[in-house]
């Protein structure tokens, strides 16, 4: 068999690969989005010298199945972002943290990256509260950031970018003040890393994180889910937020229809709030 | 429509930065060194100046500190793009009045951001 015909991919293929994605993450991949099955594996195909998709389907159930899946499952996940991705919401979250702040100084502020990819987000927060001045690296809020992939925790973890990655939305002033160059690559500086807590997690099965978020950041994530399993995690995470915090979602993304524990908020544009009296659907 | 002056010595550089411009509604002019880009500034001066370092006759470095000294020339914003990737280079660059910088290779992505960031495209 030749490279090129290492794309067809045959429906018995498909089915056993995005029942894997759904069965590890909750995530399905609609039927016109199937062609970006072939795109996303064809490079662990040729590292793993296979001839085809059939051949990887057969390898999911011999020696070292449990490795190989973790790595098909990477390869599928979108783990498309960047800094500063919408300046804008960044603004918005770190305006509602200095007031949350102020109108509670004895409390440190909790907030939640859910479905954090490599960390740019995170990362592009807490630089923006070092930048307004109202934070130091001791005394910026408790930041969470969570990913279905290991893999992918583990490189948010590490800081380290490529010199594509810290060129995308990242001003150059912002490069020079919070990263240092490393070979290559561009490492963010330790005081950040060190203020967030990197953890893999699984937003549609794994145990929620104790205690309680006054804002989550849950950012083009939903998007990927069934309507259920969309419902199902809008509880979980009205659950995981404080009365009156706030939620925050992708461009395209929304909470009508879905769940009415949350309400668009007054103060920020494209913010949920989640609503005092909220009632769940699901059980804890 | 926005302009900008490409200033690179590598005609390839210039052709792929143009096609990229161009794509993004940019009218392009190129100039091959410095000295080829003062001039053109002189004559009209562009939205966006996209500026490679190391160029025979006049380096990027020089235009530049030459171009912020004339009438005017505070005016263009300055987009390093060169393989010069180190924070010393960087730093020098914008003490020097560049607004941003483009380490090479570069893509489409890369310098659609940076002139996001210049609040050009």
């Amino acid at each position: 068999m030749n490279a090129g015909m290492t794309a067809s991919l045959s429906p018995a293929a498909t089915q056993v690969l995005t029942s894997l994605l759904e069965s590890r993450t909750g995530q399905q991949i609609e039927p016109t989005r199937v062609w970006r099955i072939g795109t996303a594996l064809k490079p662990l195909l040729r590292e793993l010298g296979l001839d085809g998709f059939d051949q990887l389907v057969a390898a999911l159930v011999g020696p070292n199945a449990a490795s190989l899946a973790d790595r098909v499952v990477d390869a599928l996940l979108n783990q498309e972002t960047s800094f500063f991705r919408d300046a804008l919401v960044i603004e918005s979250v770190a305006t509602a943290i200095e007031q949350l702040d102020t109108a509670e100084p004895l409390r440190r502020v909790r907030v939640w990256s859910a479905g954090c990819s490599t960390g740019q987000e995170i990362y592009s927060l807490a630089m923006t509260l070092l930048d307004r001045g109202n934070f130091r690296s001791a005394s910026l809020p408790d930041m969470l950031a969570s990913d279905v992939s290991a893999a992918t925790v583990a490189r948010a973890r590490s800081g380290q970018f490529s010199q594509f990655e810290v060129q995308r939305g990242l001003p150059v002033r912002t490069l020079m003040r919070w990263f240092e160059p490393a070979g290559e690559t561009w490492r963010i500086r330790q005081e950040i890393t060190r203020a967030v807590k990197f953890r893999q997690h699984d937003l549609v099965d794994g145990p929620m994180p104790p205690g309680l978020f006054d804002i989550v950041m849950c950012r083009n994530v939903l998007l990927y889910f069934p309507q259920a399993v969309r419902e199902k995690v809008l509880d979980r995470l009205a659950r995981a937020i404080r009365p009156d915090g706030l939620l925050v979602l992708g461009a395209g993304e929304t909470v009508l229809g879905l769940s009415d524990a949350f309400a668009p908020c007054q103060r920020f544009r494209g913010l949920y709030r989640r609503q005092a009296d909220a009632r769940f659907t699901f059980a804890a | 429509m926005k302009t900008c002056l490409v200033v690179d010595d590598s005609k390839v550089i210039r052709k792929v930065a143009r096609h990229i411009l161009e794509t993004l509604d940019f009218d392009v002019r190129e100039a091959g060194d410095g000295q080829e880009a003062l001039e053109a500034c002189s004559q009209d001066s562009p939205d966006v100046i996209l500026l490679d370092w190391n160029m025979p006759v006049m380096s990027g470095m020089d235009f530049l500190r030459a171009l912020r000294q004339t009438e005017g020339g505070g005016a263009p914003k300055v987009v390093f793009c060169t393989t010069e990737n180190g924070l010393g280079h960087i730093r020098a660059a914008i003490d020097a009045g560049a607004d941003e910088y483009v380490m090479k290779p570069f893509d489409r992505e890369t310098l659609e951001s940076k002139l996001q960031i210049v609040g050009m495209a």
